[in-house]
């Protein structure tokens, strides 16, 4: 080994909590704007309605997640993963995409769904235990939430190497060049699939974006556990750019997934993003945090609060006023009410119904058990 | 119009059916570890790159979960990849892809994504190779629901079962016996249509003692062993099962109930297997028509031995026809 690579390897590594002087950053906690010389201009034309509206999403995804953690606890959902402290990181990268983009997500991803145009009732139906997803993937370009930790980025891979063989990347027609987004966690990047994923996108030039979400913790163990050098940097290793920014800042989000985004539309793909995050809550609902993590770690981060930090902005620049906030705010409760309402009225299916989609196919075994089972519910309403 | 009768190997038939397949629709891509220039460690991709491309004939990294899960998103694209497992031993780190993804995507979508995918793995011993080449893993696939099983077991069915499996909407583990790729037979390499479905089971000799059950490399033995059974004055029927899952129960429980009498052969070990799920059925369908148990000629439970051993293992014509004295004993 030489001596070169060895002094990169013992770069040292940035403290948690801390992004490090590499992390892009475009807003501070502080709600300041700071300029970078490669991404400003990725937010130049953001007009004062789009950071509003960038505002608007980040609340009502908050509050999609906060009626989740309760409907849980009120026992409408058999469970809930909380995106809380990650609404930059999803409604930044999120809003980045293009339509005809693809997106893979995990089971957090509730906010990217949100900007995608998913019906928020299809996340809750997944933890109501009224389907495993039951959503049309086609309809917002939007992939069913995957739950084995990893598994979507070789799907990612695999779906980006198609759009590269259809033909739809950089062509420079903006209708066509397409990329596709790949989420996952800190504790996903020590899987095998996204090592491979990363294999086979750079083997075939995918145009994929990899947006890691290092939220610094997997259920209880920290990132540690995952890896010694930043994340980010895991993609030099595999021959492709790796960069990180702060997940808690929507507009340097936005801005490096767009450049991230164009990369691999481009052909310039794959890329991977690593969004600096904290994962405010518990892992899910089933979790309980106090038991592996001080609380002055996580009191540090509310300063870090990626909402606050957005409405410091729009607040000192004269961009919103107190009747805009109070507008959210109502339009938030009104949001939260039909969440509710429509969670709690959600139909189950009958049981004959559980044979339907096992194949595409038909398939005399799927006949014969819904047969039988119709035979045998039959049977108590005869004995009546 | 009279056919063209060819004489062909069972490899080059599934070559000659992957073609066929690959014409019939520009979907169609293959997937797998040295399966372009070199066509694949059994040649069974041999040309095609060079006739289709690197697009659709795609040598991949050499990792299994990558080829099937990559595969699941060609197919979320509109495509229909052929994946190819190298040799059976080395399915396993795709199985989690095989299990938890391909097999319930189509319902996780309540229908909306079809994966229609082939997975092909060349499966069995009697190669002489060292461990993990030989296995016969067929149990572990069957058992998961959304996906389909089926094994060829000779060149003409090798050259229909492909492109059928390619065509069909679901994912389908496609077994290849790897002992017989080098066996021939004559069939008309020019038919436009095929035999028979993909999920249907083949008696291939008629008889009215007993019935002689298999699948993949095992049935050419149990041909061989109805012709010596035969010179002994034992009429047996041959069925070659060719669909794992779904299980053609039927045409077994057809013939159970005219010769009252069963034996199932694999090369896999005997719990839990192939062997176990038909005694089961046979014996609830057939109770009263059964003159004997169900006999089970199967592998041992141990792991594959070393090759040397591998004739003790697997099960030979001997072994079936003291299985077929076994069910004649009663």
């Amino acid at each position: 080994m030489s001596d070169k690579v060895v002094a990169e390897l013992q770069e040292p590594t940035p403290a948690v909590g801390d992004g490090g002087p590499d992390m892009i950053q475009l807003l501070t906690p502080e709600g300041q704007r700071v300029s970078h010389p490669d991404y400003d201009k990725y937010v130049a034309d953001l007009t004062p309605e789009d950071l509003r509206s960038f505002y608007r999403d980040l609340v009502l995804i908050r509050r999609l997640d906060a009626e989740g953690y309760a409907l849980q606890r009120q026992g409408e959902l058999g469970l809930w993963p909380s995106l809380l402290g990650q609404e930059a990181a999803q409604v930044g990268s999120g809003r980045a995409l293009k339509p005809h983009d693809f997106v893979f997500p995990t089971y957090r991803e509730h906010g990217v769904g949100f900007v995608r145009g998913m019906d928020p009732q299809s996340s809750l139906q997944l933890f109501r235990g009224v389907s495993q997803g039951g959503w049309d993937p086609q309809e917002n370009n939007f992939h069913l939430y995957t739950i084995v930790i990893g598994a979507q980025a070789l799907h990612a891979t695999g779906y980006a190497m198609g759009v590269r063989m259809d033909g739809n990347v950089g062509t420079g027609d903006p209708d066509r060049d397409t990329a596709v987004i790949c989420y996952f966690g800190d504790g996903a990047s020590s899987q095998g699939d996204v090592n491979e994923a990363f294999v086979y996108a750079a083997s075939f030039d995918a145009p994929v974006v990899f947006f890691c979400q290092n939220n610094q913790w997997a259920i209880s163990e920290p990132v540690e556990k995952q890896t010694r050098i930043p994340l980010f940097q895991r993609a030099r290793g595999f021959g492709f750019p790796g960069v990180r920014v702060d997940g808690n800042d929507i507009l340097a989000t936005y801005a490096v997934t767009q450049h991230c985004l164009d990369e691999a539309r481009n052909g310039n793909g794959p890329l991977l993003i690593e969004a600096y995050t904290y994962r405010m809550g518990a892992h899910t609902t089933a979790d309980d945090p106090t038991k592996y993590r001080v609380s002055a770690e996580v009191e540090e981060w509310k300063f870090r609060d990626p909402i606050l930090r957005l409405k410091t902005l729009l607040a000192h620049e004269g961009m919103a006023d107190e009747a805009f906030f109070a507008r959210i705010d109502e339009e938030a409760d009104q949001f939260a009410a039909e969440l509710r309402e429509g969670c709690v009225t959600m139909e189950t299916m009958a049981g004959e119904t559980m044979w339907d989609h096992v194949y595409a196919e038909d398939h005399p075994v799927m006949e014969a058990e819904r047969a039988a089972y119709l035979a045998y519910k039959a049977s108590f309403e005869e004995a009546n | 119009m009279a056919g063209q009768l060819e004489k062909v190997t069972l490899g080059k038939s599934i070559t000659n059916g992957l073609r066929k397949a690959m014409e019939a629709d520009p979907k169609v891509v293959l997937i797998g570890e040295d399966i372009g220039k070199l066509g694949g460690v059994f040649r069974i991709t041999e040309g095609l790159q060079k006739d289709f491309g690197e697009d659709r004939v795609i040598d991949s990294p050499l990792a299994e979960s990558g080829i099937v899960g990559t595969a699941v998103g060609m197919a979320l694209r509109g495509y229909r990849p052929v994946c190819e497992i190298q040799f059976d031993g080395f399915v396993y780190p795709a199985f989690d892809q095989i299990v938890s993804q391909v097999a319930k995507m189509h319902a996780r979508a309540l229908g909306a994504v079809k994966i229609p995918m082939v997975i092909r793995i060349p499966f069995g011993g009697g190669i002489g190779s060292p461990e993990h080449h030989s296995e016969s893993p067929e149990a572990y696939f069957a058992h998961t629901a959304g996906l389909r099983v089926v094994a060829c077991s000779n060149p003409e069915d090798a050259h229909w079962m492909i492109q059928q499996a390619v065509a069909c909407d679901d994912p389908v583990i496609f077994f290849e016996p790897k002992r017989r790729y080098h066996d021939r037979a004559e069939y008309d390499t020019t038919a436009t249509t095929a035999p028979r479905g993909l999920f249907e089971a083949n008696v291939l000799r008629e008889g009215t003692d007993v019935t002689l059950l298999g699948y993949g490399p095992v049935v050419k033995t149990m041909l061989e062993s109805a012709d010596a059974a035969e010179a002994e004055g034992t009429s047996i029927e041959v069925i070659d099962l060719r669909s794992l899952s779904p299980l053609p129960i039927d045409t077994i429980v057809e013939s159970v109930r005219k010769t009252g009498r069963l034996v199932v052969v694999q090369e896999a070990s005997s719990f839990l297997g192939m062997a176990s799920e038909i005694s089961a059925q046979v014996t609830e369908q057939c109770f009263y028509e059964l003159e004997a148990p169900v006999v089970r000629v199967a592998g041992a439970n141990i792991p594959y031995p070393p090759s040397r051993m591998e004739e003790e293992f697997l099960p030979d014509l001997d072994r079936i026809l003291d299985g077929v004295d076994r069910a004649l004993a009663y």
